[in-house]
């Protein structure tokens, strides 16, 4: 059974909170990584490494810097 | 003395150690003669002849926030704690970014992080490495984040000298304040080397004790039965200050770090040269450049592993450059050896004896070796005089790198 949009915001929110603290309530689809979630490159790149093991979908680094916001995200993981 | 050269003072303490979590703890722990050496249980523990160690009393990952620690190898864990606590000990220094310095080492650096990145590596491929991999396994990873973490644009550096690494960034930040180029720098040394391969090397070099039945009597310096050294881990960071800036923000002053003597013994890349010639040099140029004699050194914090070659050795040399009268004591036997750390807690310790005016004893030293002529503290602890006196930090490493560090009473 393919993991639901919620599941995924709060997989994702977990790792997020694990690398960067910040709480996972505000990881939220609308948040910008960069602007609002102060979240610099390198960071994104050990999100996208946990999202890899967490949801078994790899993120090549050239994708990865089109994903701009959580939304952007999860779009990606559920294809 | 020479007249009109910049002196260097002590104004800020930190430590984590096997025996306790700051330098409140652990010194209180130091004077109640606690050993921090303990059975290990890790899953490696079969592979290796050695199954004992002295674990930080307090792990690092306990202290910093989460988000942190997973971006620090546990060597840059522990130097961040002590740093903290040290900086914070010295009143949070109001210094120019340009004027404050780091010089923090370590003697193997992020090993830890080398062989588990290694395991990633050869298991899952590249792309699964985090991207911290390299700060966390570089030697000057501690000092690079800790002059993150204090600003520090002075310069920061990491001396590597093995086992002497921690008093030789002590030295050396010494150096730097008297040549002008900072007036506040964090310095010491860190480690974080019990993992199976170190553990399985030193003992291939024949260096560690392997008394199994009996862990905390393991570290016996100067003991007729010791048998080799017993791994440690932690950190001990001091905060070196121009008295001048010093005096000027009305810091409280733990004592003059008044001089530093280096030498190299050219005679073997393990073993000690018997003669001491290269650590009665150092001992003798750490006098010299602190201005004083002999006579003026009341304590000496020894090397003293707890190894049959090299316990006997250091104080014969202690006895030919300063003299038989200094009250000595190798904190060792409680903490272990911490490697690259230990002459950063050492140091600590070294201070803290001047400052309160007392020397923890040796544990473990129940028959003295032959051929020992100076005063050995064991059995209880012993006081030091008032008035005006120094005391000594010996620290020796593994390519014959040797390093004194003088301190006097404030």
């Amino acid at each position: 059974m393919a993991a639901t949009e919620q599941d995924i915001l709060q997989g994702l929110g977990k790792i997020i909170n694990e690398i960067t603290g910040i709480p996972a309530s505000e990881v939220t689809p609308e948040k910008s990584f960069v602007d609002d979630l102060d979240i610099d490159s390198l960071s994104m790149v050990e999100i996208a490494v946990a999202a890899q093991d967490e949801f078994g979908v790899e993120i090549p680094d050239d994708q990865l810097k089109n994903l701009k916001t959580v939304k952007d995200v999860l779009n990606f993981i559920q294809g | 003395m020479s007249a009109n050269r910049v002196r260097v003072v002590v104004t800020g303490l930190g430590a984590t150690t096997p025996v306790g979590g700051d330098v409140t703890s652990t010194w209180t722990a130091l004077l109640a003669g606690q050993s921090g050496v303990e059975t290990l249980t890790t899953d490696w523990i079969d592979a290796v002849p050695v199954k004992f160690a002295g674990t930080a009393a307090v792990d690092p990952t306990e202290v910093l926030p989460r988000p942190e620690a997973r971006r620090l190898d546990r060597s840059e864990q522990f130097a961040l704690v002590a740093a903290r606590e040290a900086w914070q000990d010295a009143g949070a220094p109001d210094v120019a970014p340009e004027r404050l310095g780091v010089v923090v080492s370590s003697g193997i650096g992020g090993i830890s992080t080398t062989l588990s990145a290694y395991d990633t590596w050869k298991e899952r491929g590249w792309n699964r490495l985090s991207p911290f991999t390299v700060p966390m396994l570089m030697p000057n990873g501690p000092a690079a984040w800790i002059g993150l973490d204090l600003g520090a644009q002075a310069g920061v550096h990491a001396t590597v000298s093995a086992c002497a690494s921690g008093a030789e960034a002590i030295g050396s930040a010494m150096d730097m304040i008297r040549a002008g180029r900072a007036d506040v720098v964090v310095a010491g040394g860190t480690e974080a080397a019990i993992h199976g391969l170190n553990m399985a090397a030193f003992a291939a070099a024949r260096a560690m004790s392997q008394r199994n039945d009996d862990p905390q009597g393991a570290s016996r310096p100067w003991d007729r039965d010791r048998d080799g050294f017993v791994l440690g881990e932690g950190a001990g960071i001091v905060v070196l200050e121009s008295e001048e800036h010093a005096k000027t923000r009305g810091a409280r002053i733990y004592a003059y770090c008044a001089g530093v003597g280096y030498s190299a013994d050219a005679h073997h890349i393990t073993q000690p040269e018997p003669e001491g010639r290269g650590i009665i040099m150092a001992m003798t140029q750490a006098l010299t450049d602190a201005g004083i004699t002999g006579l003026d050194v009341k304590h000496v914090n020894a090397h003293a592993t707890s190894t049959p070659a090299g316990d006997v050795g250091e104080v014969q040399a202690v006895a030919k450059a300063i003299g038989t009268h200094p009250l000595v004591t190798s904190t060792k036997s409680m903490t272990g050896h911490l490697l690259g750390g230990a002459g950063g807690i050492e140091s600590v310790f070294t201070i803290k004896a001047l400052q309160e005016r007392i020397v923890p004893r040796t544990i473990n030293l129940d028959n003295i070796d032959d051929g020992i002529e100076v005063d050995l503290v064991h059995g209880e602890n012993r006081t030091l005089p008032a008035g005006d006196i120094a005391a000594v930090n010996n620290s020796f490493g593994f390519g014959g790198h040797n390093v004194t560090v003088v301190f006097t009473g404030a």
